[in-house]
């Protein structure tokens, strides 16, 4: 059975990683989760990047946030990649299967998935 | 909405735009009901705006910050015979708002409830310095979370951090085990 010793755990063995965290998130993965993306699937995309980003070790590099309605419903759910110095990527139709890509391609490959952007989609 | 699950999410996501420090998400499940109660401490409604949310029509975009959510859980209540109701306040000490949905599970239309473990683990990773609080009472037995008393116990560790996310989700998932 799951107690609370167990989290007391987890807070010892995050003492050492604050310091760390202090210079985390140089990578932002923004999920819109607004009522269009989440009746057109964010929850499970949303899910998948955070695994994803923990599986591949990235959790120092990338920070996984949610936001409201982005303006482009029809396109939900649409995923936003910040990095400093890039120009902001826009994910759209995402499954959480795509996530699972984005991840090991572009949050720790460095490529973006084209096919899968905005500017791929026809407007 | 494929899962009722997801229409809470939604609601739940106003609540915490509206600046609520504690959401309560309570279900009441019975044989041939389910009723789901998402309560807030947040800035609430005046009159004229709680009669606009339920309304997807009446909504302009002043009030777009609520969209289509409310009628969405509204409509989905209503066509299994069951009720919808709102009720908020701006007072400056009580303000909030409760709303209540009520579902007859025997109907053809009843939308089931779904993953709501996946819903309220989604609430904690995007809103870690709000609490909220989940009961989920079934035939007498009951799940619950309080966020309140995991902060208490993890200090300044967020609570959106993987660990802490895994082991609510384990967390839930242990107590409907055991009611099932």
């Amino acid at each position: 059975m799951k107690s609370l010793a167990e989290l007391q755990a987890i807070k010892d063995k995050m003492k050492d990683k604050v310091v760390l965290r202090e210079g985390s998130g140089d990578i932002r993965v923004v999920v819109g989760m607004a009522t269009c993306g989440i009746a057109a699937g964010a929850r499970p995309v949303l899910n998948a990047f955070v695994e994803g980003v923990n599986a591949e070790g990235l959790s120092e590099k990338v920070s996984v946030s949610q936001t409201g309605c982005i303006g482009i419903c029809q396109f939900e759910p649409v995923v936003e990649v910040f990095e400093a110095g890039k120009e902001k990527v826009t994910y759209v139709k995402m499954t959480a299967e795509k996530a699972k890509e984005v991840v090991e391609k572009h949050l720790k490959g460095g490529n973006v998935i084209s096919e899968y952007t905005i500017a791929a989609s026809k407007l | 909405m494929k899962e009722l699950s997801l229409n809470i999410l939604d609601i739940t996501e106003n609540s915490v735009k509206a600046g609520a420090t504690l959401t309560e998400i309570l279900i009441d499940e019975t044989d041939n009901l389910l009723t789901i109660k998402i309560k807030d401490n947040g800035c609430g409604m005046n009159e004229e705006t709680v009669k606009s949310v339920v309304d997807p029509f009446y909504t302009t975009r002043t009030t777009r910050k609520v969209g289509l959510g409310v009628p969405l859980i509204k409509l989905a209540a209503e066509q299994t015979g069951g009720k919808f109701s709102i009720e908020s306040s701006v007072d400056e000490i009580n303000h909030g708002t409760l709303i209540t949905a009520e579902f007859v599970k025997g109907h053809i239309d009843f939308t089931p409830l779904g993953d709501i473990v996946s819903t309220i683990t989604t609430l904690i990773q995007g809103h870690p310095d709000t609490d909220f609080k989940f009961v989920h009472n079934k035939n007498g037995a009951a799940v619950s979370l309080m966020t309140t008393e995991i902060r208490d116990v993890l200090g300044d560790v967020p609570l959106n951090t993987y660990d802490v996310i895994k082991w609510i989700e384990d967390y839930l998932f242990e107590q409907y085990n055991e009611i099932h």
